[in-house]
């Protein structure tokens, strides 16, 4: 006699917690063969909005932690994300239709660049930072800090998980706080992935994931006055210009849409392009 | 004349030999606009200075294919040596002329001399002899080995500094490889002329450099021309969100560097007569024309009636008149445009219940002036507190406690600079960290430096100018190669690849005035 499975209720991850749409939506998620899977969140404008508040509310706290804090909690990541290999390997088999070999090298080179990405949280400073020679008694000092809120739209491709983890890896790493909307299609491994982050010291709020379309929902991203920076990088099929030229009203800096295997590959200048250069003039006196 | 009263002493004009009509700078050339042509004034007299051209389509079309041309056959082929040797020319050749540009630019923008031959004109020869060193060394720039130049450069900048500003922009496009097609403010054409004369001078290949004029259509063509790869804007806010709106879905790179509301806190235990000379650089320096100005003035409740008792009295000792007279320590605001905001926002801080009081000091007759002001009894939520006024007008808010001068500071959109104050190293080292600003001076204010990077959070924009950080802001780098896999080197970032086109006819920056 075969044991009835219990299947798991596929919901948001905003502000630690793990919310239902307040739209009540849901919308059905397919395997490649289109079996039923599950019924993910359909993320509402509200849901944003929330994400946003909780992003903007846990960047005090995550900013302001230690370079090798910030880097520790990111090797979390991948500590227990090494630990619930199995489970992303077969959420990916289903959802993806490939092969076990394929999910489980997805699995390996997302927790890799977990740990690629950790490495740099108190380096960053040293290489992007400078000490400036100038022309009078002063010290003066440029220093990389984080930019604030970052939405980003995942890569919305084949390797949900590896395509999720490349976007918000680097934007945590100087501190920024992060509202991602998932791949649409392939939503399963990003909520798996709010488990192991509320899991792994990630202080709750410092990374929110919305499931739905991104068709609905980036463009109340792109126009919050309270997001700081835009990572289009999934957002290569919808309306992207229109989303950037949204996104200029408050400012934002945008990155924009990448396809292909190589999205959001791992680079240092992914983690300076969520930073702000501050240059701190101090006077000496004269002997 | 009463005993410690200043006789004039004014620069003299006969150094200078200007021309009674400008052309445009393109291709190595001088030629005539096919726009109408417009007067440059002397704001201090409303005098006309000479005739300037109007660029119109056509010509900056001609502009952005002499940068092209000049590109492809000459500056990209050129070593990054023999480019650092025409930066360290166009720096000698501009230190040469030094007291000619000074004087030009008191004309033209109405700023004192000494201001313009002690700071700007200086900073401008600072600034071409600091990147000449860059251009044999783009390996270091931090964009990774073999960085590539990214083409034309077109670039639009303010009235404020003109000729500082075209040296914060033109020095580090050139040392990076690009070409450039630079529009000056439209009341400061001057003296980005007469640079164009030093380039001619230096030998530079024909269009390297070009050089366009006119109002803010001009601008907004040329940022908007599909030639062009990179977008270089310093100006309003209003005008760069515009900009930032058209180059959207396109290749061109964009740096902003706009607005801003510059706290500069006084600490109870600050030195307090040198942080009153802070405070008066921080605002009356250039009339206020300072996007980095030290705009709003916090100061710890328990000093503020000494702090303002000895502001008023260092006040009364700013001389304003002629900007051509050495002693002059307040010049004439650059238009009646910008005066009639100055005196708008000004009028909007007495209704809105702030205290006024204007240092005692005679206006002349003709010309754009405003007495150096401070509003004091201001609140957060007043516009003079939250509106950049560009001008010589200080809003005086007080706080209590560290943490209230920091919440106060940074509730503002912009994030551009801020002054802290105070002999506690540590407090300054604490406060500074908390500010969201990309400048910050302690115990200092309205400092430049070219090996100093400069620019905004926030909505002051995006890039830096100065430094190694502002030469990348003209670099991308290579082309990356090889494995995905993290376990491979990972050093570089790809090229996005799914641009939709490089202008996609997208709607045009606006007619608003692309310089300010």
């Amino acid at each position: 006699m075969n044991r009835l499975a219990i299947p798991k209720t596929y919901k948001l991850y905003i502000g630690g917690k793990f919310p239902r749409s307040e739209s009540g939506r849901v919308y059905e998620v397919l395997s490649h063969k289109g079996d039923f899977l599950a019924n993910a969140a359909k993320g509402s404008r509200k849901d944003a909005r929330d994400a946003v508040v909780a992003a903007r509310s846990a960047l005090g706290g995550w900013a302001g932690a230690t370079a090798y804090n910030r880097g520790q909690v990111l090797y979390r990541i991948a500590e227990l994300l090494e630990g619930r290999r199995a489970q992303f390997i077969d959420e990916i088999m289903s959802c993806e239709g490939v092969n076990a070999a394929g999910a489980s090298a997805q699995v390996d080179e997302a927790i890799d660049r977990w740990v690629w990405y950790a490495g740099w949280a108190d380096k960053y400073v040293q290489v992007a930072g400078n000490a400036n020679p100038v022309s009078g008694p002063f010290f003066n000092l440029s220093v990389p800090e984080p930019t604030g809120v970052v939405a980003i739209i995942a890569p919305q491709g084949a390797e949900s998980l590896l395509g999720l983890v490349s976007a918000i890896a680097p934007a945590l790493v100087a501190g920024n706080t992060v509202v991602v909307v998932a791949n649409e299609n392939a939503p399963l491994s990003a909520i798996s992935l709010g488990e192991v982050l509320a899991t792994s010291d990630v202080p709750g709020g410092v990374v929110n994931i919305v499931t739905g379309s991104p068709a609905e929902i980036a463009p109340w991203l792109a126009t919050h006055a309270d997001v700081n920076a835009l990572d289009l990088v999934g957002a290569g099929d919808l309306d992207w210009v229109e989303l950037q030229i949204s996104a200029a009203d408050t400012l934002k800096r945008v990155l924009p849409p990448e396809v292909g295997a190589d999205a959001a590959a791992p680079a240092l200048s992914r983690i300076l392009a969520f930073t702000e250069l501050k240059t701190v003039w101090h006077t000496k006196a004269i002997l | 004349m009463k005993f410690l009263d200043y006789a004039p002493a004014p620069e003299s004009r006969a150094l200078l030999g200007l021309k009674s009509d400008y052309g445009l700078f393109i291709n190595g050339d001088f030629t005539p606009g096919r726009g109408t042509p417009f007067q440059t004034i002397n704001p201090a007299t409303e005098q006309q200075i000479a005739m300037i051209a109007t660029a119109n389509e056509a010509d900056v079309d001609a502009a952005v294919s002499a940068a092209r041309h000049a590109y492809d056959g000459v500056w990209s082929r050129l070593s990054g040596s023999d480019r650092g040797k025409y930066l360290f020319r166009i720096a000698r050749l501009v230190q040469e002329r030094a007291r000619e540009l000074a004087v030009a630019e008191t004309l033209d923008n109405g700023k004192p001399i000494k201001e313009t031959r002690d700071v700007d004109i200086p900073l401008v020869a600072a600034w071409f002899f600091y990147y000449a060193g860059w251009a044999d060394k783009l390996d270091h720039a931090g964009v990774g080995p073999n960085p590539a130049s990214l083409g034309v450069a077109a670039q639009v900048i303010p009235w404020n500094f003109p000729l500082m500003m075209l040296a914060w922009k033109i020095a580090p496009a050139l040392a990076a490889g690009n070409t450039v097609v630079l529009k000056p403010a439209e009341t400061t054409s001057l003296t980005a002329l007469l640079f164009a004369e030093i380039l001619q001078q230096a030998d530079l290949p024909a269009g390297v450099v070009n050089i366009i004029t006119g109002d803010g259509s001009t601008g907004a063509t040329l940022v908007n021309h599909p030639g062009v790869n990179k977008v270089a804007f310093t100006g309003s806010t209003s005008v760069g969100r515009a900009i930032a709106r058209s180059v959207a879905g396109t290749d061109k790179k964009l740096s902003l560097e706009l607005g801003g509301k510059g706290a500069n806190i006084v600490f109870d235990d600050a030195p307090i007569d040198q942080a009153v000379e802070g405070i008066v650089r921080g605002i009356f320096f250039n009339q206020g024309h300072v996007c980095c100005a030290g705009s709003r003035l916090l100061v710890q409740e328990s000093i503020h009636d000494d702090v303002i008792d000895r502001l008023k009295r260092r006040m009364q000792t700013l001389r304003l008149g002629d900007p051509l007279d050495k002693n002059t320590d307040i010049g004439a605001v650059n238009s009646a445009e910008q005066l009639a905001r100055i005196r708008e926002l000004s009028d909007l801080g007495e209704q809105e219940g702030a205290e006024r009081w204007s240092a005692d000091c005679v206006i002349p007759e003709n010309g754009f002036w405003f007495a150096p002001t401070i509003f004091t009894n201001v609140s957060t939520s007043h516009r003079i507190a939250r509106e950049e006024i560009f001008g010589p007008v200080l809003s005086v808010l007080t706080f209590r406690t560290p943490a209230e001068a920091v919440a106060k500071a940074n509730n503002t959109p912009y994030g551009l600079s801020a002054g802290i104050w105070s002999d506690k190293g540590s407090r300054i080292l604490a406060v500074a960290d908390k500010l969201r600003a990309g400048v910050i001076w302690a115990n200092t204010f309205n400092q430049f430096d070219p090996s100093s990077p400069f620019g905004g959070y926030k909505e002051s924009g995006y890039g830096r100018e100065g430094g190694r950080h502002g030469l990348a802001a003209y670099l991308k780098p290579a082309v990356r190669t090889g494995s995905r896999s993290i376990t491979a080197a990972a050093d570089h970032p790809t090229t996005p690849v799914s641009k939709k086109s490089t202008s996609a006819g997208k709607k045009s920056a606006s007619a608003e005035k692309a310089a300010k």
